[in-house]
């Protein structure tokens, strides 16, 4: 189960985002894909899963376990969606809906792709609210997601993402808009899910410091291009394209340093 | 401007606490209250950088708007100078501490008016506070001091990058010429790059013109890189506070401890 991007061109009324983009997501790798807000990093992520916005076309290549992704009907990308690929996006307040109990959304995403009763969609959604460690499953699943902590909604986004066993999961900044502390409980819940499955990840971000503790891989993107890929700790102790070595610099800037400034 | 400081405390707060009505869950419900903050004391030296972190419902920025009279204390009392802030009062006499005070926020593309040029964003100050002299001289020459080129003030916000608008809104906060400058998130908004020389301007505007900071962050890097004070908030209190080395370096707190033990750092082996 590979994914394999090719020469992915992404344009907007004439203007390209994403221009020439390659690189492989091996079963079981987890990749990063950093850049800054434009570098086509969303964009690339967007294109596989064929959700590109109204007014966006993608041209290459994306093969999904041999398949081509690129000019595959919506019901046929849907169908892989959720079940094959699963989502994390940023936001979980604006990825749940409102006035559903988050274990019947759990449910419906389970749902849609396997014929289960009602009833054990319900108690499968039970097993994964546990499984994305919520506390007291049996009553949470009752809740509304306004009802629940940012921590706690983007774990229940992840429960939805991973309810079918996807073998490949993409993050989009899944942490951003969480508090540090919040932040290192989904990381880490993140990385043992896709370690413990063996499933390949592809996690989009701008922070340097989240990916290390996440990716294997990492691509380097800028203006649509990539400048630069290959295994995270090569980028990270030895950057061979200036942008790289920009970020690097740029990140440690502003970063916390454990040992205190030298 | 002619602020007087008591032993060298430009802001100082005591016993600060704010309640708000928590809505009802029931009607004919008893009123509820959440404290936001609890009997909070806080020192702002003259001439210091004081970074206050803390995660969502600490407190942090109902502290930062008591501080800045945008907001009134259910009890507790702000001192700027050694004169008392009454945020309730009319808001022409509180000039005197609007005048010696400037405010950045997290989003340049929320805070900057669309429809006004550049130059009337950083002039409005000057002329909404009654500031003398050749208000357009200062706002070229403040848009020079925070890295822009004079000519843009007949540019509209638009017309700018995320970075640049955040120079264009340090700038407005500094037109007047304030003793304070608080930022609320500043670089939180922006890419690492533009955030490292936005980071690089406060230094600047420290250093070189003595500016007092008080920076409200989650970012504790932004914190440790910027400040020699700090002040450590959880659920409207103050769990910790001192020098930044000293506390970011040998935490006290356990909450101090755990905030710092999650954060993220760069670690090229750590995730095989």
């Amino acid at each position: 189960m590979s994914l394999e991007v090719q020469d992915l061109v992404v344009e907007i009324g004439g203007r390209r985002v994403v221009d020439g983009v390659s690189f492989a997501v091996p079963d079981g790798a987890r990749v990063g894909l950093i850049g800054e807000s434009g570098s086509g990093k969303s964009l690339t992520a967007l294109a596989v899963l064929g959700l590109l916005p109204d007014g966006a076309t993608a041209q290459g290549s994306i093969r999904w376990n041999g398949r081509e992704l690129i000019g595959l009907s919506d019901r046929k990308l849907a169908e892989l969606r959720g079940d094959e690929i699963g989502i994390v996006f940023q936001e979980p307040r604006t990825a749940l809906n409102p006035i559903r109990t988050v274990g019947r959304q759990i449910a419906e995403s389970i749902r849609i792709h396997q014929r289960l009763p009602r009833r054990a969609a319900m108690e499968r959604a039970v097993a994964e609210a546990a499984r994305v460690r919520l506390p007291d499953p049996e009553q949470i699943v009752r809740r509304y997601p306004h009802q629940l902590s940012g921590g706690q909604r983007q774990r229940v986004a992840i429960a939805m993402a991973l309810a079918c066993r996807p073998r490949l999961l993409i993050a989009d900044e899944p942490t951003t808009a969480l508090d540090v502390t919040i932040q290192a409980e989904i990381l880490e819940l993140l990385h043992s899910l896709v370690a413990d499955d063996g499933m390949s990840l592809v996690f989009i971000t701008h922070d340097l410091a989240v990916l290390s503790q996440i990716a294997t891989d990492a691509v380097v993107l800028e203006d649509g291009r990539v400048v630069e890929h290959g295994a995270l700790a090569q980028l990270l102790t030895a950057p061979a394209s200036p942008v790289t070595q920009g970020l690097l610099r740029d990140a440690t800037a502003t970063l916390w340093r454990p040992g205190g400034i030298s | 401007m002619s602020i007087p400081t008591t032993d060298g405390v430009l802001l100082r707060g005591r016993g600060l606490t704010r309640r708000f009505r928590a809505p009802a869950a029931r009607l004919f419900e008893s009123r509820r209250y959440t404290t936001a903050l609890d009997d909070v004391d806080i020192d702002v030296p003259e001439g210091s950088a004081v970074g206050i972190i803390g995660e969502s419902g600490s407190g942090k920025s109902t502290l930062v708007r008591l501080l800045l009279g945008l907001d009134s204390p259910t009890a507790g009392t702000v001192e700027l100078g050694g004169r008392p802030v009454d945020a309730g009062a009319r808001a022409r006499s509180l000039h005197w501490l609007r005048r010696a005070t400037g405010m950045v926020f997290q989003d340049p593309y929320a805070s900057l008016d669309p429809r006004m040029s550049v130059g009337q964003i950083i002039a409005e100050p000057l002329w909404a506070l009654g500031i003398p002299g050749d208000r357009r001289a200062r706002v070229r020459e403040v848009l020079q001091h925070v890295g822009l080129d004079a000519d843009m003030a007949a540019r509209f916000p638009h017309e700018f990058s995320g970075g640049q608008r955040q120079r264009i809104a340090i700038a407005r906060a500094i037109a007047h010429r304030p003793r304070v400058l608080v930022g609320d998130e500043p670089l939180s908004a922006l890419d690492v790059t533009v955030r490292a020389q936005i980071l690089d301007l406060l230094r600047t505007l420290r250093e070189k013109d003595g500016l007092t900071l008080v920076m409200v962050s989650h970012d504790i890097g932004v914190v440790q890189n910027l400040c020699d004070e700090v002040v450590v908030m959880k659920d409207g209190r103050v769990v910790e506070e001192g020098p930044t080395e000293k506390v970011l370096l040998e935490p006290q707190a356990a909450y101090t401890r755990h905030l710092l033990a999650s954060i993220p750092v760069i670690d090229p082996y750590r995730s095989r």
